[in-house]
């Protein structure tokens, strides 16, 4: 048997780094992985940048000019229905992560979807702690979210 | 650097490969591994072979060798969490709480077999690493915080390591009490840190539905070391995790 090495480093609130956007060397078969990485400290940007989430023109005086554009991802069809991602990327990152379409039909769905949506919206979202390879945690299940963030990602071309 | 994203039984698999080289063939096996994983065992498919004996259809000796391979192992691990980790469930047999670390565990040892040294098998959370991400780089895992998902209580790193977390996920408790047949509660979530994937990915089932009870238990098991995350958000790790 291996021999485990581990070492438990603080806690405290490094963000998380779940879905990586950038394909080093595609695979025979489907998707290229994803896998959002940002730089370190979520910020680089001062203060101002809190009107910058609405897109259109940051007042940051630094920055020259914000580009901003919308990628709807391919509908990826569940067990219980459709689910569409729509994202949002300014000047090459991930700004907004959102589910223009997922199943409600079912009260039970609706009541899942209300709340692994937004948590899976935040998970790629939160791109920032870039020391971390690997996330685990009794979460995602939702991979007709994945794979259509997946291909909206793509079409972006981050 | 390969990567490769694959859905399958209901969630995502992510096979990274930091070997120099060319994968495609060995992930592609992989892939036709986890799906036939999934044809085999899965209780949402009415033609699995669990489906099957489930409705008695067939026995386990007319199934799939895997499915009394699979039987073994849940055995050896009710037998090593006191029986908080079952296979049975309202009367049935259902191995689905050992069957995805378990092939992913194999998973990784088939690349293993294929030549690969620097690898990680993530399966909806559930890792099996080998080696780390370049020679004697570690790999780094973050443990998501079950309150917030955009944040991780803790990060393990290590070489050669498993890390499976259980606790109450997305759809809410699916885990009960086998000697109550109460939901499990008491904890948010246990991660349990350890060589194989198998054996760490049970010993997290039987520490969550254990509660708060599970740090002293999971102080004896030799191998592996465990964080657990109360309902109130406090984070209680085993003796022998260390703390840098």
């Amino acid at each position: 048997m291996r021999r485990v090495v581990l070492a438990v480093v603080s806690t405290a609130a490094s963000l998380v780094l779940l879905l990586s956007f950038k394909s080093h060397g595609s695979t025979a078969t489907a998707t290229p992985p994803a896998a959002v990485s940002t730089a370190t400290t979520s910020s680089g940007s001062s203060a101002g940048d809190s009107a910058t989430s609405s897109a259109g023109s940051a007042t940051s005086t630094r920055r020259k000019t914000t580009t901003s554009s919308t990628v709807t991802g391919t509908a990826a069809n569940t067990r219980y229905g459709p689910v569409e991602v729509r994202i949002t990327v300014s000047n090459g990152k991930l700004t907004r992560v959102n589910a223009v379409e997922y199943p409600t039909s079912d009260p039970r769905d609706a009541q899942i979807n209300a709340y692994a949506i937004p948590a899976l919206s935040q998970e790629a979202l939160a791109a920032g702690s870039a020391n971390i390879d690997l996330i685990s945690g009794a979460t995602y299940t939702s991979y007709g979210y994945i794979s259509s963030l997946q291909s909206a990602l793509d079409k972006a071309g981050i | 650097m390969t990567r490769h994203v694959e859905p399958c039984m209901g969630t995502v698999f992510t096979i990274d490969i930091r070997d120099e080289g060319e994968w495609r063939a060995a992930i592609a096996e992989v892939v036709t591994w986890l799906h036939q994983v999934d044809a085999v065992f899965s209780i949402y498919r009415s033609d699995s072979d669990i489906s099957r004996i489930r409705r008695r259809e067939i026995g386990i000796a007319d199934a799939d060798p895997l499915v009394s391979e699979v039987l073994d192992r849940c055995l050896d691990m009710q037998r090593a969490t006191d029986g908080f980790f079952t296979a049975r469930r309202d009367g049935a047999f259902d191995p689905t709480g050992l069957v995805k670390g378990w092939a992913v565990e194999r998973a990784s040892r088939l690349l293993l077999e294929r030549g690969s040294r620097h690898h990680a098998i993530n399966g909806g959370g559930d890792i099996q690493a080998v080696g780390g991400t370049a020679p004697g780089a570690p790999w780094r895992v973050g443990i998501s915080d079950p309150h917030d998902k955009r944040r991780v209580v803790a990060t393990v790193s290590g070489i050669d390591l498993a890390v499976a977390t259980s606790g109450t996920a997305e759809r809410g408790s699916h885990i009960t009490n086998p000697y109550t047949g109460q939901p499990a509660a008491g904890l948010a979530s246990v991660t349990v840190v350890g060589p194989a994937l198998t054996a760490a990915d049970c010993y997290a089932t039987a520490a969550f539905v254990m509660g708060t009870a599970a740090a002293a238990w999971l102080d004896a098991v030799p191998g592996y070391e465990a964080i657990l995350v109360g309902t109130d958000g406090s984070a209680v790790r085993t003796r022998g995790c260390p703390v840098r």
